[in-house]
Order: C-alpha cells, then sequence, then structure tokens
C-alpha cells in the first residue's frame, strides 16, 4: 500500500477557503492534548481563547491591536514569496524597523503630529529596508540561498538591541534597559477613547490593499508572479529577474519594518527587550495559511490575534500556560504546509505498489 | 577482432526484446549478443531505440517480452542491482557521481562495508585503479575532477562490481577530442582482459575507429549487425537513416490557405527602413562549455538567414543545437563572434533586448517558456507587457482582446482567463507560437517545433512557419526530425560536434546526403 499523488487540474475557490478551516479544526485537535496535559478541559479552553474575548467591546478591540502587526508582518511575506524570494526574515527585519523608529521618535518632541508620523513611517520602512538589503544583494548577485541568510540575521537584530538597551540606548531617569520614551507626536494616535486600538490598524490594512493592488493589478505584480511561480519562462521572456527580486525583498522588508514601527509608536511607546516575540514567523504561518492572498492574510491575523490575546486571559482563569498560543501557531503551520499538498494534488491510496 | 569461439556462451545475448511506450513501439523484437573480449558498436538515430534497449539490458526498463542470457544464463534484469550482481555494468551519459565526496568513496558507494576505513578503502581504490589501468586518484573529490576523469571514475565504479559487460551510452559527448583517445585506448585495454563493450554512439568515425562489430537500429527495429570489416559507410548511413525510401524527394508543405496572423499591410513593410535582408546572423560565435577549460560547443559557427527564407539545422542534439538556439535567444553568452537581428547587434544581449530588436523565439524546452499558474491571456503578452498597461495598471481589457484575437486565429483550445498549465502540450505550443508571431518579427528561431505533438498540431505548426516565411521573416528552424527540415526549410546546415560540418540547398537534400554528413561521412 502506498500514496499516490495527482496533480489536480483546476484550482477551485471552495478548496482554497474549506482547507485553511480544515487546519484550523485539525490544529484545534492536536493542541487540545497540551491543554489536557496542563490539566484543563480542551472545550472550555478554546471557548475562553476564541469565544470569550468577542463578548466583549474591549476585547474585539483587543484582538484588533494584536493583528495589527501580524497583517503587516503577514502582507511582507506574502510579497517576498510571490515572487519567489523565500525570506524568513520578517523578524529581523521587524526589530531593525522598531530600532531606527525608535531613533527618530524619541527625537520628535515639538513636531506637529502628521509629519512626526511621516517620518516615524519613514524610519520604520528604512529600518526594515536596510536589514533586507545585505541577504537580497547576496541573493541576485551570487546566488546565495536567502532562506539561511534572512533567518540567521534574525537573532542578530535581537543582539543589536540588547546592545543598545543595555549601553548607550539605556533609559535615562529609570536606567532599566528600555529606551526613552516615544515622543508624544510621534505616537499612533488612538482611533477610539477607552481602548488601545490605534492609527496603525488603518495603515496596516492600507499597506495590505496597496499590495493586493500592486500585485494583481499592475505591470510590476504580473512580473513580479512570473518570476514567482516560473524564473526560467520569465527570463526567458524578457523580464528582470534579479531588478524584481531585489524590489521585492525590499519591499517585503519596508513592511515588516512598520510593523516594527507600528509597535513602538503604537502600543509599546519605547524600544524594549524581546519586542518582536516572534511575530514575523507568525507572518509566515499566516501567509501560508492565506495561500498567498491578502484577504486570507488579513482574516489569518485576526484569527491569531485572537489566539494570542484569548490564550493570555484564558491561561489567567484556566491556569493553562499562555505559552499555548505559541503551541497553536506553530501547529498551525505544520499543518497547513501538510494540507496545503492537497490544495495542489489529489491523493490516492494504492494497494500493492512496486516499482513505478 | 578475436573470432568466436562455439563452446564459449556469448557474454551477453537478448532475445526478442520488445517495449512499448503507449503507441510507439520503442524496441521490436531485437535480438542480440556481444561475445567476451568483443566491442559492438550500438548505431543509430536520435529515436531509433538503443538507449531503451540498453537501458533493459541494465534494469533501468522493464521489456514486454524477451529475454536476456549472461554467460549463457538466463537472467532477470529486474533493477540496476539485478543487472550488477549478473556483471552488466552502465556508464550513461549523466554521470551519478557524489560531487562532494572523494573518488574512493564514490566507487565504493554501491557496495559501503558497514564500517568505513578510509585508508584500506583508498588502498583498495587505488590497487583496482592500477589493475584495470585507469589512473585516478582515489583521495580527489569529484568536484575538482574534469569531466574526462569523471568519467574514468563511473568506469571503474563499474568495474569494481566485478563487471563483465560494459555499456558506454554516448561517452565521447561529453569528452575533448584528447580524452577521446585515452578513452578508446583504455576501452582497448579492458576489452583484451575479456571485458565485453557495447558502445551507444552515432557517430560513425567512432564505432569504425573502435568497434569490432557494429549493430545499426532504426525506428526501433535491428536492421543488420555486420562485422566492421565488411561493410562501408555508405551502407551504414543508408541503414541508420532507413534504407532506400528516402530517396523520394520528400513533399513540401504548402503554405495554408487561411491567413491566420493578421496580413501586413503592403505598406508595412516600408515602415521598417532600417530592415536589412538578412534576418537573422550568427557569425564566427564560440561558445565554451561553462567549467570545462574551453572545450568548444560551438566552434566559430556562422549561419545567415536571409528574408523569407528558412535554414534548417539538422544534426543529432548534443552537437551544439541547444546552446546555438539559447545564444539566439539571449538565454548564453558568446566568448567571441556576433549575433545581428535584422541590423541590430544583440551580441550577448538580454532577452528583452533580442526580442525588442524583433527576433521571435521558440525555446526547444517548451516548459521552460511558459508560467503554467498564470492564465493564457497573461502569458500571450508576457514579452510585451509594455503595450498592455495604462500607467502603473494592466489593462486588462486589452489583454483580453488580444488574447481572444489569439485563441481565434491559432485555434487555441482555451478561454482567455483558462490557467496555461492546464492545456495540452499542442495547445501550448500554439500559445507560444501566437506569443512568438504576433510581434510582426523579423526573424525567428525555432527549436524541434513539434516534439511530443500530434499529427495535427505538428502539421498546423509547420504550415505557421511557412505562412511566416511567405510574409518576409527568417526562420532558423532547429529540428532533430528531418523530415521536418526537409518538409519546410529552404537551405539545410549541418552541425556535428559544434561546427558546420556541412550545408546545402533543400533541392539537393535527401535523407542520404544529410545522414552522411550527419555520421561525418561526407
Amino acid at each position: 500500500m502506498k500514496l499516490q499523488f495527482a496533480e489536480r487540474p483546476e484550482r477551485s475557490l471552495a478548496r482554497q477557503v474549506i482547507l485553511p478551516l480544515a487546519a484550523v479544526v485539525v490544529t484545534l485537535g492536536i493542541t487540545s492534548t497540551a491543554v489536557v496535559g496542563a490539566g484543563a478541559n480542551p472545550l472550555t479552553a478554546f471557548r475562553k481563547i476564541l469565544f470569550t474575548p468577542l463578548s466583549s467591546r474591549f476585547g474585539w478591540f483587543e484582538m484588533l491591536v494584536s493583528a495589527t502587526p501580524l497583517i503587516l508582518t503577514g502582507t511582507a511575506v506574502v510579497v517576498a514569496f510571490s515572487c519567489g524570494y523565500y525570506s524568513i526574515g520578517a523578524e529581523g527585519q521587524l526589530t531593525a524597523g522598531a530600532i531606527t523608529a525608535t531613533w527618530v521618535g524619541i527625537r520628535l518632541g515639538g513636531w506637529p503630529t502628521p509629519l512626526a508620523i511621516v517620518a516615524m513611517v519613514g524610519a520604520g520602512a528604512l529600518g526594515g529596508v536596510l536589514w533586507a538589503l545585505p541577504p537580497a544583494l547576496l541573493r541576485v548577485r551570487f546566488g546565495i540561498d536567502e532562506v539561511v541568510t534572512t533567518l540567521l540575521l534574525n537573532p542578530v537584530a535581537t543582539l543589536v538591541v540588547s546592545g543598545l538597551l543595555n549601553g548607550p540606548w539605556r533609559n535615562s531617569t529609570t536606567h532599566y534597559p528600555e529606551s526613552d520614551p516615544i515622543a508624544g507626536p510621534a505616537r499612533l494616535p488612538r482611533l477610539f477613547d477607552r481602548s488601545r486600538l490605534h492609527l496603525g490598524l488603518i495603515l496596516a490594512v492600507a499597506v495590505a490593499v496597496a499590495v493586493w493592488f500592486v500585485l494583481s493589478r499592475t505591470v510590476t505584480g504580473l512580473r513580479a508572479r512570473a518570476i514567482g511561480q516560473a524564473a526560467h519562462a520569465a527570463r526567458f521572456a524578457g523580464l528582470r529577474v534579479e531588478r524584481t527580486m531585489l524590489g521585492a525583498a525590499l519591499a517585503s522588508g519596508a513592511i515588516a519594518g512598520l510593523a516594527g514601527m507600528n509597535d513602538v509608536a503604537g502600543t509599546q511607546f519605547k524600544l524594549s527587550e524581546g519586542l518582536a516575540d516572534g511575530k514575523g514567523y507568525t507572518g509566515i504561518v499566516i501567509a501560508t495559511l492565506a495561500g498567498l492572498t491578502i484577504v486570507g492574510v488579513v482574516g489569518g491575523a485576526i484569527l491569531l490575534g485572537l489566539v494570542k490575546m484569548g490564550s493570555t486571559s484564558a491561561s489567567r482563569s484556566l491556569g493553562v500556560p499562555s505559552q499555548i498560543a505559541e503551541i497553536i501557531t506553530g501547529c498551525l503551520l505544520l499543518v497547513t504546509v501538510a494540507l496545503m499538498v492537497l490544495k495542489r494534488y489529489r491523493i490516492r491510496l494504492v494497494r500493492g505498489g512496486g516499482r513505478r | 577482432m578475436r573470432p568466436p569461439e562455439a563452446d564459449h556462451p556469448p557474454a551477453v545475448r537478448l532475445s526478442g526484446i520488445t517495449k512499448r511506450y503507449g503507441g510507439l513501439v520503442a524496441n521490436d523484437q531485437v535480438s542480440l549478443h556481444v561475445e567476451r573480449g568483443e566491442i559492438l558498436g550500438l548505431l543509430g538515430e536520435n529515436g531509433a531505440g538503443k538507449s531503451t534497449l540498453m537501458r533493459v539490458l541494465y534494469g533501468l526498463t522493464t521489456p514486454d517480452a524477451g529475454s536476456i542470457e549472461v554467460d549463457g544464463h538466463p537472467v532477470r534484469m529486474s533493477s540496476p542491482a539485478a543487472a550488477r550482481r549478473a556483471g552488466i555494468g552502465m556508464v550513461t551519459q549523466h554521470f551519478s557521481l557524489v560531487g562532494p565526496m572523494t573518488v574512493a568513496e564514490n566507487v565504493t558507494l554501491g557496495a559501503t562495508p558497514r564500517w568505513i576505513d578510509r585508508r584500506a578503502l583508498e588502498s583498495s581504490v587505488r590497487q583496482a585503479a592500477e589493475r584495470v589501468g585507469l589512473p585516478v586518484d582515489p583521495t580527489r573529490r569529484i568536484d575538482d575532477l574534469g569531466v574526462g576523469e569523471r568519467q574514468r571514475v563511473e568506469i571503474l565504479k563499474a568495474l569494481v562490481n566485478d563487471c563483465r559487460v560494459l555499456i558506454l551510452d554516448e561517452p565521447t559527448a561529453v569528452l575533448t577530442p584528447v580524452e577521446v583517445v585515452g578513452l578508446f585506448a583504455t576501452i582497448r585495454r579492458l576489452t583484451e582482459a575479456g571485458l565485453a563493450v557495447v558502445i551507444i554512439s552515432h557517430k560513425l568515425h567512432e564505432i569504425r575507429a573502435l568497434c569490432d562489430r557494429v549493430a545499426v537500429l532504426h525506428r526501433g527495429r535491428l536492421v543488420g549487425t555486420s562485422s566492421l570489416s565488411d561493410v562501408d559507410d555508405d551502407e551504414l548511413v543508408a541503414l541508420m537513416v532507413g534504407g532506400h525510401h528516402s530517396t523520394v524527394p520528400t513533399e513540401r508543405t504548402e503554405p495554408p490557405t487561411e491567413q491566420p496572423a493578421a496580413e501586413p499591410a503592403p505598406g508595412k513593410r516600408l515602415a521598417h527602413p532600417e530592415r536589412s535582408d538578412t534576418a537573422l546572423a550568427v557569425a564566427a560565435v564560440v561558445v565554451e562549455a561553462p567549467g570545462s577549460g574551453g572545450r568548444r560547443v560551438l566552434d566559430r559557427v556562422t549561419i545567415a538567414v536571409g528574408r523569407g527564407e528558412i535554414v534548417g539545422v539538422a544534426g543529432v542534439s548534443g552537437n551544439g543545437q541547444t546552446e546555438l538556439v539559447e545564444v539566439l535567444c539571449g538565454m548564453r553568452r558568446v566568448a567571441s563572434g556576433s549575433v545581428h537581428v535584422g541590423a541590430t547587434n544583440v551580441t550577448n544581449a538580454s532577452p528583452a533586448q533580442v526580442i525588442a530588436a524583433g527576433l521571435g523565439r521558440l525555446a526547444e524546452d517548451r516548459h521552460g517558456a511558459i508560467v503554467p499558474e498564470l492564465s493564457v491571456a497573461h502569458n500571450l503578452v508576457l514579452e510585451r507587457l509594455g503595450q498592455f498597461r495604462r500607467g502603473w495598471r494592466l489593462d486588462e481589457t486589452a489583454i483580453t482582446r488580444h488574447a481572444e484575437r489569439m485563441i481565434e486565429q491559432f485555434a487555441i483550445r482555451a478561454e482567455p482567463h483558462t490557467r496555461l498549465g492546464t492545456l495540452s502540450g499542442g495547445n501550448m505550443q500554439k500559445v507560444l507560437l501566437a506569443r512568438m508571431l504576433s510581434g510582426d518579427p523579423v526573424g525567428l528561431v525555432v527549436a524541434q517545433p513539434t516534439r511530443g505533438l500530434d499529427l495535427h498540431a505538428t502539421a498546423y505548426i509547420r504550415a505557421q512557419l511557412v505562412a511566416a516565411r511567405q510574409r518576409g521573416a527568417g526562420i532558423l528552424l532547429v529540428s532533430e526530425d528531418l523530415d521536418e527540415l526537409l518538409s519546410v526549410a529552404d537551405r539545410l546546415v549541418v552541425l556535428s560536434e559544434g561546427r558546420i560540418a556541412g550545408e546545402l540547398a533543400a533541392a539537393q537534400a535527401t535523407a542520404e546526403t544529410v545522414g552522411a554528413i550527419m555520421a561525418g561521412a561526407a
């Protein structure tokens, strides 16, 4: 008995929707063993994680606060992956964007708010671009695998933050290892009273919509997709593969950098250690789960934002460790990748087997 | 040549081997034997079934009928491992060596002991190498070796497995002339020690220089075996290209009655006053194989294609055709020489520049030219996106309209938004043909345009090429299918070992004259 993979001739929309939902269900099934291990009832736990937060206005807003940086990192990954550039570096680019945004943000006291926010956006994007540049150049110039280089730069960014916060950037009044606070005008304005929900959400959705438009409606987007799906054919057709890929890599870095800016200017108001907290890697989970579609990224970011927030409150009431959020996220990636095979292939069990 | 000893069974005897792939009979009742100490040449055109027969012998392919005897004992070759146990060794054109590992490790890879003692391994490989007279240093890494040395390692690998029949599939295709001399000396020495050797080749002079006996395959059938001293080159060429039926002049394909692409307006050509009479030209082009230390895969090749002319490039693939097409397509750099499309110099230009100069291209590997995930419409405009944009945006209306027009003109069975990957090979090729011709090209380079297509699609695509010629395009047509070349080309050049081996007008070309040049006998 063996498995046989037959390619499906057509992509169906239903399968695009059903498969991610199936992935979520399977993931909850698998992670319930961890919940049982922690001594809680899985049904209660999942109700606390997925439904309880949505019973209050506060819960809805907090879910969106958690989702905001994930929309950005998920979109960043879509940009890179669509062009066949398999960057794992959103985590480091996010951190770099947070560093540059902080450097600018603590100096903007007295600026008019709109101008300060434009400066913050520029600074965050620039940090992400700078962190994305070396691996991208190595890839297009020398063909060095970007998966390895982008991944290895992530802990470097974390260590740079540590170095800064324990050295020159240490808080000048409290002497804690965290930066001076972001100046008032550089903080992203709140959208509603009595809620942390801030301008970052609108920025993130705007970026996502812009990326959707570029990828699906513009000449550049078509070129990028052609290169991502068949680089040789694209080169043969006269497309400039290296240049386009470099552009996608840097755009991806810029968007991930914005996620870092979003955190320091929208929720933390300072640079602190552990700021990235896996949000870059979660972006990969979301983009994969979404099948590299922007609609899927927004949906996936909201789902995982909910999981993140819900498991924090569930851990308080049920005694389940809040790391259950990471377990769910990690598990979801593995299940998603496994189920993605079904999108392209029909799997049959073949009796007997034998050669060929 | 030693006389076969009657009391000695042959080293290998193949009886009635038949192998079908769908409707195609790759081997039809082939019976063949090789004596000990004998070198048998297996001669035939591409697709004649040589490789299939040897794959059957080496256990890579299971035959539909027939049997194999080794030293008089029937053997079932169920896998290469079984073949090796029976004493059969094979060196294919693509080596199966592990680059980062040493010679010694590679040679013993097939039979690695549980415990590896590097020293003992190396000294045993060194001894084996000396015994069979193949000088290689067992401590060197495969990545550091040249092609000729790698081939020696492959042969050594077969021999240490106690092989008594060695199959070499086109062993000289990757070698420089000096290395060929060395290889032949090695093979002769090995046969003196009793090894039986089968060499697959389509180069007549090599077979004559090396072999005792020759077997000729044509379209899957064994059409003759003979001692080489009993047969002359003309007879062999006649056997290879299929006997005497092809002396009949081949019918020429007439241009189609319906004009498929838009007929250029009468004044249109005058709009290109810079167009010269030459549509495309390569002059003294030299291409070196990467990492080969200067082995030339194209050696001072000069071809000029006039407007309204189809020049066919004949020859067995692997003799520089692929590289010639890649050079023209802007996908490979030349070491020296020049390339022109019309009056534009496109030497070492990018694909975009080549397209802009007015070259239409139909590549050998059609799957390397399409984006299967994109729609038919998007694939059709991929080369000329600049003409289908409104500012930043794609002009989807114009793209769809263009696709509808192409689908109708070229009878493509698809909708504009069908994913290209779902189309049949013939329809994919029509999409690429439409993309190539819609740019009103000055010159066309077309490689193996009908390979793997059914009769209908084949006829259609040939007719389109003839129609493009009528409209004034100059076409360089590279094909392994001699009938195809004879039916549409005005003139033929024959590429052999990276050089132009001969040139002749289509009127004088017959399967024999072309075949003789191909086989290096002209």
